[in-house]
């Protein structure tokens, strides 16, 4: 990484600056000169939506099949890159006769179905911002992260509206329009189907600059309310590059990517990145079912597979029998991220799909792959794999607002020289948040982990108290902050404990107020209460009651020292300790 | 027992692991995770419990015929 993008930092403000320069070293030997080379570029400016649609078709592939869709109860639906493109552009068009336009927000909330891929692509083609929200959210993350956000428009199903948002849609003042997939809406929202339908298929994808804001993930933090991580419309270059180089994405490849276009997996990997580069993409609308995955794999020939951790391991659950009668011989290329790939799963994969799982390693943050065991690279089962090309890595330590490089084989944070063009750009509406990601020149990830003599990168753990639960990042403030809504919860402490097929499961310890007695019924009572309020992904999985939790003289609670314990782990530095756990 | 004992051990578990569900609520061909809204980490736990509580080993490719009360019923009186 060169200097100038050193001096970048820190803060959004410096962004504009950073990208213009990275465009102004092209001459120079820019390190993302290939990056560049595979994106056209629209009218001086970058459209991600342009690059996934527009360019294929102008090129003569609009024939292509875009998205292979196959729903729930066995139907089957292909959408060809010129079908796409002009659903993207009646959505677009919808937006523009509601009056929306460039810079406003709209955010998604529905299972895997085409219309929200056409509204993502649609979004961005008219130069909103798209906002994906996991559809299993309970009301109550859904209406956190609109508000941040500052909502203009929702598209979402009945369903979902009338479960989760109807009681209190009119209480976000920005949100404008809710778009309701299919014939019918409730009132005061609009049927998308008939909108689409009467709307023209012709739309001319407005002319973004690179630094505009094209996409907005939220992500949990360890305090306070969920961040939003801005990423521009220049990330397609690193979206592109990244899935050339670390999934092996070429024009005519069929691909499946299993993530949720609820989280940024989804969104990088599952809609951009893929059609940026002339893809197939299978999307499939229903849940992990093995035989259904197995089947889906083997019928519709797969040859790259991007899934996730969890769902490997439950298939290694049920051995390798199950696999045998399914040929998988069509797949090239196997990637897992989400969390650390065990290396018992990735030899199993070896044996039962003839190739390993190749775990990489991102986050919402970078906006793409940055460490991974890319095609033709040697696995080391365990490794995330090492930096891509053009990407500075480092295990790093800080100390007295200074970071120190560690040497192979050390343990520290893992960090990188700012300046990929997939980087966030801010956390909306918090500076100072955004300001403490970056220290001395480098991004600081969070994450703790290790760089072996060969350069390989293996994670260890996180550096804060968030839980990784089945590839969701989970932020313990969140949850506690829902469980203390219940009457009867006086505090909550919530951590993140080993699970062997989710990675981690999250755990509360519930004090309760005076007058009110621990109970299996009041257990669940709460339980319920989270799940209701939080969903099922992201409310606890057990709950534990205490008389007093650990807490610092500050009154905070010692979420490191509940989870110590519940791991007999030592304890470590407990001199902050004030009130202890009964 | 009968299937109406195999009903009640099910919804029981099922409202054991996600206690957002109202067992008076639940229709016998709700399913767990379109209609009851249960995850898939939901649908292993109760696997794990139905085991737990009646020694049944339920395999994944097992898993959509208990996607139901009346299917879970009908399943369990058969296997267990």
């Amino acid at each position: 990484m060169t200097d100038d993008s050193d001096a970048a930092l820190p803060g959004a403000e410096s962004v504009p600056r950073s990208g213009a320069r990275a465009v102004d070293a092209d001459a120079s030997g820019d390190k993302w000169a290939e990056a560049r080379g595979l994106i056209d570029g629209w009218k001086g400016g970058v459209n991600i939506a342009h690059e996934a649609l527009d360019r294929h078709v102008a090129a003569g592939h609009g024939d292509e099949i875009a998205i292979r869709w196959l729903g729930k109860s066995g139907e089957r639906r292909d959408l060809s890159y010129a079908e796409l493109t002009a659903q993207a552009n009646r959505f677009a068009n919808v937006l523009a006769s509601h009056g929306l336009a460039a810079g406003d927000s709209v955010f998604a909330m529905a299972g895997r179905v085409p219309e929200l891929y056409a509204a993502a692509l649609g979004t961005l083609k008219a130069g909103l911002i798209f906002t994906p929200l996991f559809s299993a959210f309970g009301p109550e993350p859904v209406r956190t992260r609109m508000e941040i956000g500052d909502a203009n428009v929702l598209v979402t199903t009945e369903s979902i509206y009338r479960r989760k948002i109807a009681a209190w849609a009119h209480e976000i003042e920005t949100l404008k329009l809710v778009l309701i997939l299919g014939d019918t809406a409730p009132e005061g929202c609009v049927a998308l189907a008939p909108a689409m339908a009467a709307a023209s298929p012709e739309f001319e994808t407005v002319a973004t600059r690179p630094e505009d804001p094209a996409l907005i993930h939220f992500t949990s933090g360890t305090t306070g309310k969920p961040k939003g991580a801005v990423h521009v419309h220049n990330a397609v270059r690193y979206h592109t590059f990244s899935g050339r180089v670390a999934l092996g994405l070429e024009p005519g490849v069929t691909y499946w990517c299993t993530a949720d276009p609820g989280w940024v997996t989804g969104t990088s990997y599952g809609i951009i990145s893929p059609l940026v580069n002339r893809v197939t993409m299978l999307i499939d609308e229903a849940e992990f079912d093995l035989q259904r995955w197995y089947s889906l794999v083997q019928d519709e020939k797969v040859e790259v597979w991007y899934s996730a951790p969890t769902a490997i391991r439950m298939m290694m659950r049920e051995g390798s029998e199950a696999a045998k009668p399914f040929d998988f011989s069509a797949l090239k290329f196997l990637a897992s991220v989400g969390e650390p790939l065990n290396p018992e799963a990735v030899l199993w994969s070896a044996e039962v799909f003839g190739q390993p799982f190749h775990d990489n390693w991102w986050q919402t943050e970078t906006g793409g792959i940055m460490i991974a065991n890319c095609p033709g690279a040697e696995v080391r089962p365990g490794s995330m794999g090492k930096p891509l090309p053009g990407i500075e890595a480092g295990i790093v330590a800080r100390a007295d607002g200074k970071i120190r490089a560690l040497g192979t084989g050390e343990i520290g944070e893992l960090a990188f020289r700012p300046g990929w063009p997939s980087m966030m750009r801010a956390y909306l509406h918090e500076q100072a948040r955004y300001d403490k990601c970056f220290v001395d020149g480098w991004y600081l990830s969070g994450d703790l982990a290790m760089r072996d003599s060969e350069g390989y990168y293996w994670f260890v753990g996180r550096a804060d108290d968030l839980i990784k639960s089945s590839g969701h990042l989970i932020g313990p403030f969140e949850v506690e902050s829902a469980l203390i809504e219940h009457d009867t919860v006086a505090e909550a402490g919530v951590i993140g404990i080993p699970d062997e097929t989710a990675g981690e499961v999250v755990k509360a310890y519930v004090t309760l107020n005076p007058g009110f007695e621990a109970s299996d019924a009041l257990e669940r009572d709460i339980r319920g209460h989270a799940r209701k309020k939080l969903g099922p992904a992201v409310a606890p999985r057990e709950i534990v009651f205490r008389k007093t939790l650990p807490k610092t003289r500050s009154g905070k609670i010692m979420r490191r020292l509940l989870k110590a314990r519940e791991l007999g782990l030592p304890e470590g530095d407990i001199s902050t300790l004030e009130t202890d756990e009964t | 027992m009968t299937a109406a004992d195999y009903r009640a051990i099910f919804l029981a578990e099922l409202c054991r692991i996600a206690p957002d569900i109202d067992p008076e609520t639940v229709g016998d061909g709700d399913h767990i995770q379109d209609d009851l809204g249960l995850d898939s980490m939901d649908v292993l736990n109760l696997v794990v419990a139905l085991h737990d509580r009646l020694g049944v080993d339920i395999p994944e490719k097992d898993y959509p015929q208990i996607a139901t009360p009346t299917l879970a019923s009908d399943y369990l009186s058969r296997n267990v």
